[in-house]
């Protein structure tokens, strides 16, 4: 390990309670953070230090889970307990409820904008996956309901550039889900964690995809074409023996092609690919490590956008920490 | 979660009750290093009252000190509790309790894991998951129903020890 990642700045966002996750806008400019005190909180940076922007409060009447920006960076969903999905348009520096998304049974666990911003995917307890079209006048219908999990459904996560949507669930499996004949079907089951997947990245290609777990291992999984209709994924890759415990997201670097881990062994680690391996048996390594990088669990781990290298944490204590991954080529 | 009217185990085998903590001179000196022992750990969960009967987890044997492995310094504290019968429907709700009482009572940087005891519960695999999932387990406590559930077994245990 020759890299580096330094604390840049650590801040409480969520106080008395937990900091269940962080999103960048599009742009890099703001960070959505949301939590077990059922606000979300919009930061900026401001010189040096960030500062809070906005709170939501309002919206959600039990704990926020998960937040997600569209790709134009107008709109925020977020994605709570109280089984509802909550829109946001931003208004200048303000936020205001567009529509609130009812249906599932119960908690929504995730929410993710396809890269057209035409589609929302929602996904819950309820071991279903909700794909959502928005029209021109804001209007969001629910356009399919899939239930291809047999357990709670954990993350959902689209394509980079595709409208290629993949779940992971408490039942120990990742599935990928492309629209046939105007409806959306599990088009491959990747089987092989031996406990619940928390989490799901496409790498900057879009070509493979990396799944972590309560098994304590990532996962690399790989598009192979197969000839047939049915593209097959194949894991190419386990990273085991580094995690202490679960493993609770994942992230890929859409500049530098790094993958960062967020732990509840409270530790952060960056995972670098051997560049001149095989690509049908890739291997990568751990670049930089930080043990204590919370004083608990650490829940959710972002790359900026736009800033190689900036990448942001946050934990079960409440805080977010700011890091700079620095690889020595 | 709601308490059957009709008892699963009408008759549970009663176990004694452990005697106080003997208290020394070196517990009372503030110099002396004190790290979270399995007996305090114990003493935290052993009074826990059972859904079910008016008696303590303690005296239904499903928690023991043999059973509470605590590594103050690597911050992490292993519980296992044993069922009365193997197919207690109570095994997930007695699990959150213990879960709970040390949650609220040990230091934050505490990992806190809660087991069934190897072998002893028919859907052993099963609970233990929903247990280790603190997702499912926050998500649980914003429940006010089931987290009055769970008060009820803690406050009974403030009331005996």
């Amino acid at each position: 390990m020759k890299d580096t990642l330094a604390l840049l700045q650590k801040f409480n966002a969520h106080p008395d309670s937990r900091c269940w996750y962080v999103a960048w806008n599009p742009k890099g400019t703001l960070l959505a953070s949301c939590g077990g005190d059922r606000a979300i909180r919009i930061w900026g940076r401001e010189g040096d230090s960030w500062e809070c922007k906005t709170v939501l409060q309002d919206g959600h009447q039990r704990a926020v889970r998960k937040v997600a920006w569209s790709p134009c960076g107008n709109y925020l969903a977020s994605a709570s307990f109280d089984a509802t999905t909550c829109i946001w348009k931003k208004k200048n520096d303000d936020f205001e409820c567009l529509t609130v998304l009812e249906g599932h049974e119960n908690e929504v666990k995730c929410v993710a904008w396809a890269p057209s911003g035409n589609l929302l995917a929602t996904c819950s307890r309820d071991k279903s996956v909700w794909i959502w079209e928005v029209d021109e006048e804001d209007e969001y219908e629910c356009v399919s309901v899939v239930n291809s999990h047999t357990q709670d459904v954990k993350h959902v996560v689209w394509h980079p550039t595709q409208e290629l949507l993949a779940s992971c669930s408490y039942d120990n499996n990742v599935c990928v889900y492309k629209e046939e004949d105007d409806d959306w079907e599990c088009r491959a089951t990747l089987e092989g964690h031996t406990s619940t997947v928390w989490g799901l990245t496409f790498d900057p290609s879009g070509q493979r995809l990396a799944s972590c777990s309560d098994d304590r291992t990532v996962k690399i999984w790989k598009e192979c074409q197969s000839g047939g209709t049915d593209a097959a994924w194949k894991c190419v890759c386990t990273l085991s023996g580094f995690h202490g415990r679960t493993v609770y997201d994942i992230a890929w670097c859409p500049l530098t092609g790094a993958l960062a881990t967020a732990c509840g062994d409270d530790g952060v680690r960056v995972f670098k690919e051997d560049e001149t391996a095989d690509p049908d048996q890739p291997v990568f390594s751990l670049s930089a490590h930080v043990p204590k990088a919370h004083s608990q669990d650490v829940n959710c781990i972002a790359w900026h956008p736009k800033e190689a290298g900036l990448l942001v944490s946050c934990s079960d204590n409440g805080e977010i920490a700011v890091w700079n991954y620095q690889s020595e080529v | 979660m709601s308490v059957g009217t009709r008892l699963e185990n009408a008759n549970p085998l009663i176990f004694q009750r452990t005697g106080e903590r003997l208290q020394t001179a070196k517990d009372e000196d503030e110099d002396v290093a004190d790290p979270i022992d399995d007996r305090e750990i114990f003493d935290l969960i052993r009074s826990i009252n059972d859904p079910e009967h008016p008696l303590s987890l303690e005296e239904l044997n499903v928690v023991e000190q043999v059973r509470v492995r605590v590594d103050d310094q690597e911050n992490t504290v292993g519980v296992e509790f044993t069922p009365t019968i193997p197919h207690c429907s109570m095994a997930t709700l007695i699990g959150l309790s213990i879960k709970v009482k040390l949650l609220r009572s040990l230091p934050e940087r505490f990992k806190i894991d809660v087991h069934i005891t190897p072998g002893t519960h028919t859907s052993e695999d099963a609970v233990n998951k929903q247990l280790a999932d603190k997702e499912r387990v926050a998500a649980a406590l914003e429940n006010s129903q089931l987290l009055e559930v769970v008060n009820q077994c803690l406050i009974s245990s403030a009331r005996t020890s």
